[in-house]
């Protein structure tokens, strides 16, 4: 068994519920404990950074703080989350003056951290600490034919040094074929979606996830495999707002790529919460699921 | 983190570099490696280079003043590709920080707005609920600019996406994170 603690993040108690309890169920069929991060709060996000960035510090600063008692690697899901935590660790070790600072305000409440957390996404655990071989046994339908456009998004793969390519990210491509399932061509599998944009800037933040459904779509895929939660919400609760808006006729499901692992696992289905995909994915899953 | 040389204007340049980050626009080549790969600098006043090359003249006001960096998206895209280890979307950051604190931003976006939002709630609460946020956000904007996008809105509240209530801290560690966050306001701004 591997442990880890776990950093759910804002989104899994507000719009993508699924993406938790999936990961969840998937991480135990692989026999990994996730532990959850008690009291742990918002990361801080990147507005929080911009508006007053030395209390955005200190918010990831009090979760890693507490993370690092435990001394386990912190595994966030939010590609968003990943990053801030990783970005504070990186400062806090390269800017000794904001370090002092962090240290100051954290000894107000009885807080200290000494930068030895772990950062990591669940897409570099699932990836990376199980072997394919692992995955291949506990597959118990094969994803055949199934055709995924793999979509990385852009926070999960940049904060350098990245646990993939940056550029041309192929673990994910990797992790949905050992599923069985047939990874489409995806250009545009690296580019952003928009994120929180959507609310401020919407015709610019539709218009990129226009052309991601777009590419995803040309390229002959049935579904989108994400691994972050704003990415699917931009994607999947914004897709008609896109079709009313450029008069198109998208209606493709998108998937956590952790949902895709739970139905090749034969996951029950109340677990990977399909049923809380916006885009229905009941049709195009209709032959796996039915399967058992 | 002494830049290595500057161009005139260095009020603020050096206002720049104070924060983390913002140091490096020293060693900007002006390639125009980042302008290439933003997906909005078509969007921009100003592409990130032009931004850069403004900062560097000592156009204050006008680099400030501009839309650019609220429509950054933080993909870091112009960052895994600067030949000179810059982070532009640090540059950015840095660039929106001062805006708001000068109160100079750009009334042709709702960004800062929204940051500012989403930044208090943090504070206020250690969460972003969404729907108390959205709600705020629309209200100090301009609430007709909700109804095109209750289509996602309404699709997320009947799949049991956008909870009424909001997971809430318990009261010792809300109370250690205020304790916290407060403390940071009172040291200031970084540096």
């Amino acid at each position: 068994m591997k442990f880890y603690s776990y950093f759910p993040g804002c989104c899994m108690h507000e719009e993508t519920p699924m993406y938790d309890t999936s990961l969840r169920a998937v991480a135990t069929a692989l026999d990994i404990e996730l532990i959850e991060l008690e009291d742990w709060n918002c990361c801080g996000s990147t507005p929080y950074t911009v508006v007053d960035e030395l209390s955005a510090f200190c918010c990831c600063a009090r979760n890693l703080a507490i993370a690092e008692k435990r001394g386990f690697d912190l595994v966030a899901a939010c590609s968003d989350c990943y990053l801030i935590l990783r970005r504070t660790n990186q400062h806090f070790k390269e800017y000794p003056e904001i370090k002092a600072k962090i240290d100051e305000a954290m000894a107000v409440g009885g807080l200290e951290y000494h930068g030895t957390v772990r950062v990591r996404h669940i897409l570099d655990v699932f990836a990376n600490d199980i072997s394919r071989v692992e995955i291949s046994s506990l597959l118990k339908i094969g994803l055949n034919g199934l055709k995924v456009a793999p979509y990385y998004g852009c926070q999960v793969i940049r904060p350098v040094p990245s646990f993939d390519d940056v550029e041309n990210p192929q673990l994910l491509d990797r992790l949905i074929e050992s599923l069985e399932a047939q990874v489409v061509p995806f250009p545009l599998k690296n580019r952003c979606c928009g994120g929180s944009h959507i609310l401020s800037e919407e015709n610019m933040t539709l218009r990129l996830i226009c052309k991601l459904l777009d590419n995803a779509l040309k390229n002959g895929a049935e579904c989108i495999a994400t691994v972050c939660p704003f990415c699917q919400v931009n994607l999947d609760a914004y897709q008609s707002t896109v079709n009313a808006k450029f008069k198109t006729n998208f209606n493709l499901p998108i998937l956590f790529f952790t949902q895709l692992m739970g139905v090749a696992f034969g996951i029950d289905g109340k677990l990977l919460g399909l049923e809380k995909n916006i885009i229905s994915a009941k049709a195009t899953l209709a032959g796996y699921i039915n399967k058992k | 983190m002494v830049a290595t040389k500057t161009y005139g204007a260095d009020d603020f340049v050096q206002e720049i570099s104070a924060l983390p980050g913002g140091e490096k626009i020293n060693l900007c080549i002006q390639c125009g490696t980042c302008s290439a790969s933003c997906p909005n600098a078509d969007k921009m006043d100003h592409t990130p280079r032009e931004l850069i090359a403004m900062a560097r003249a000592g156009m204050r006001e006008e680099v400030l003043s501009s839309n650019s960096m609220w429509l950054c998206l933080s993909c870091y895209l112009c960052t895994v590709r600067c030949p000179r280890g810059i982070v532009p979307t640090y540059i950015m950051h840095a660039l929106e920080h001062l805006a708001m604190h000068h109160h100079q931003t750009s009334p042709q976006t709702r960004t800062p707005v929204l940051y500012r939002i989403f930044s208090d709630t943090v504070h206020a609460f250690g969460m972003i609920p969404r729907l108390g946020c959205m709600m705020g956000y629309y209200l100090q904007t301009n609430p007709l600019r909700a109804l095109p996008m209750t289509r996602a809105a309404v699709g997320l509240l009947t799949h049991g996406r956008m909870p009424i209530s909001a997971r809430k801290l318990k009261p010792e560690p809300m109370k250690q994170l205020k304790a916290v966050l407060d403390k940071a306001r009172a040291l200031g701004a970084l540096p």
